[in-house]
């Protein structure tokens, strides 16, 4: 192991921070894309120099950036540094950017609609990547989970994408209708014990898994309750705000919803509440030890009204037993007038021993845990908002 | 030679400096200028027009000769100025606020 690297997404553009394996000093560069929004970026687990980055603006659209050597340097795909820009042809290049909803191959028309803030249908329209996941044994192949909410997939190292539409296609997709935050899918769960199976979340919406490689979907809410819909247990429809597995373990799933912490044994086939003695089970982010299965980590945050810490505490809760049984993590975190929030990719754990962990906030504060949570160390203070953390062990 | 000004972000997107000059065959409208810009710069195709529609982006505005161009049909002839290159075709960003 030659040491850790992390890879912070901001509101103003993404920071690149590394260390040795004591963990204890950190560099950091950037700010890459400085003036960008970076929703997330993420390295290839088979190639750790290959690292995909979500570039956005709300005045320039979406930008897929790709490194090869470990963000030192980037370049949009298909068009390298130094390559010419057009095909022989005088085409130009840069397909990167460009996602195009599938259409009806009998009709050409498009494959539905969603249901706009007024109950009416309204037609698909794409606006950014929210969450990037690298396949986990192909450089060249990644994930892109995207708002209006569907997943692309890239198979040429994000030169092209295409969507795969049996997602969007699902019976439920003319019912899905965006949250307050956008209709985003945001959540990409590889299992690494069967390559056809999928697990994604899309908010407002809810949780679906594919086993057959995203030829077809099914909703996986049953056992979520929500009183923000009318029918608090509907197949679709809920907010789901993160989903994380083992990789030990992938039948064995943890979810973060708008309210309520919950756990499934069954692939998603039934949740059950763990929220226990959490101070409150609203929250954005979730993530598993990734040594112990059983060993999970939230961020618990007021209401959905108030975004912050209860009573100004920063703390992140641990439990050792899988749910129910939580106990909080303060020493090294600020325990008074701490009013930021954690957002739902902005969470990540290192595979060394002692397990690491990592998160981002809404403050621009990058805190450290080289035991597992028992302590905490900021390692970046004044950054802007973090909205995506990501940690790669390098070999 | 069309005279074309981007703003900071997409002359870095580019890695330009300064104005980017271009040569338009055929009538100067703002697709044919904006074609000719996504063909040289492909980086920034989908940032200034949807990659589908190529319609202009919600918060990118056109000016030239002090006028506010952005609204105006994207085949109709952009003024003499902008065509003979005394004037530049400006591709701004919209003032945020706050």
């Amino acid at each position: 192991m030659s040491g850790l690297r992390l890879l912070v997404g901001t509101r103003k553009g993404a920071f690149i921070l590394t260390a040795d394996g004591k963990r204890n000093k950190w560099n950091i560069s950037g700010p890459h894309f400085a003036g960008w929004e970076m929703y997330h970026l993420k390295g290839s687990p088979a190639d750790p120099n290959r690292i995909y980055a979500s570039q956005s603006s709300g005045w320039f659209g979406q930008i897929i950036q790709r490194s090869d050597d470990g963000g030192k340097t980037w370049h949009q795909p298909g068009t390298p540094p130094g390559e010419p820009t057009t095909t022989p042809e005088g085409m130009p290049k840069a397909e990167s950017n460009k996602f195009v909803y599938d259409t009806s191959s009998e009709t050409g028309k498009p494959l539905t609609t969603h249901q706009w803030y007024d109950g009416t249908p309204h037609p698909w329209e794409f606006k950014r990547v929210w969450h990037l996941e690298p396949s986990l044994t192909d450089p060249d192949t990644v994930y892109a989970g995207v708002e209006d909410a569907a997943l692309f997939r890239s198979t040429d190292g994000a030169k092209t994408w295409h969507e795969l539409p049996g997602l969007r296609g699902h019976g439920s997709g003319s019912s899905w209708a965006p949250g307050a935050g956008g209709m985003c899918l945001h959540t990409i769960l590889l299992d690494p014990s069967n390559a056809n199976r999928i697990f994604i979340a899309i908010s407002s919406a809810g949780a679906f898994r594919t086993d057959d490689a995203g030829k077809s979907w099914q909703p996986i809410n049953r056992g979520l309750h929500s009183l923000h819909i009318p029918n608090p247990t509907a197949e679709v429809g809920h907010c789901v705000h993160r989903i994380a597995m083992h990789r030990s373990r992938p039948g064995v799933l943890f979810m973060q919803k708008h309210w309520d912490v919950m756990r499934s044994n069954d692939a998603g086939e039934s949740w059950q509440e763990v929220s226990g003695n959490l101070p409150t089970d609203f929250g954005f982010v979730i993530d598993v030890h990734a040594h112990e299965p059983e060993t999970v980590y939230v961020v618990p945050i007021k209401s959905d009204s108030e975004h912050f810490p209860p009573d100004g505490k920063l703390r992140v809760y641990r439990s050792r037993s899988g749910g129910n049984e939580w106990e909080p993590l303060t020493k090294g975190l600020p325990q008074r007038n701490c009013y930021v929030n954690v957002l739902r990719d902005a969470m990540a754990v290192d595979s060394l021993d002692k397990c690491g962990v990592y998160f981002g906030t809404t403050g621009g504060q990058v805190y450290a845990s080289a035991d597992a949570g028992d302590s905490w160390a900021p390692i970046a203070q004044h950054l802007p908002a973090a909205v995506s953390v990501e940690v790669q062990v390098l070999p | 030679m069309i005279r074309v000004t981007l703003p900071a972000q997409l002359r870095k997107l580019a890695q330009v400096d300064g104005e980017v000059k271009l040569e338009v065959a055929g009538r100067v409208t703002q697709q044919a200028v904006l074609d000719a810009l996504e063909a040289r710069y492909p980086m920034l195709r989908g940032t200034i027009r949807d990659q589908v529609t190529q319609k202009r982006r919600a918060f990118v505005r056109f000016f030239a000769c002090q006028q506010d161009l952005s609204h105006e049909p994207p085949d109709a002839p952009l003024p003499d100025a902008v065509a003979t290159g005394v004037e530049a075709f400006m591709v701004v960003g919209a003032i945020a606020g706050g």
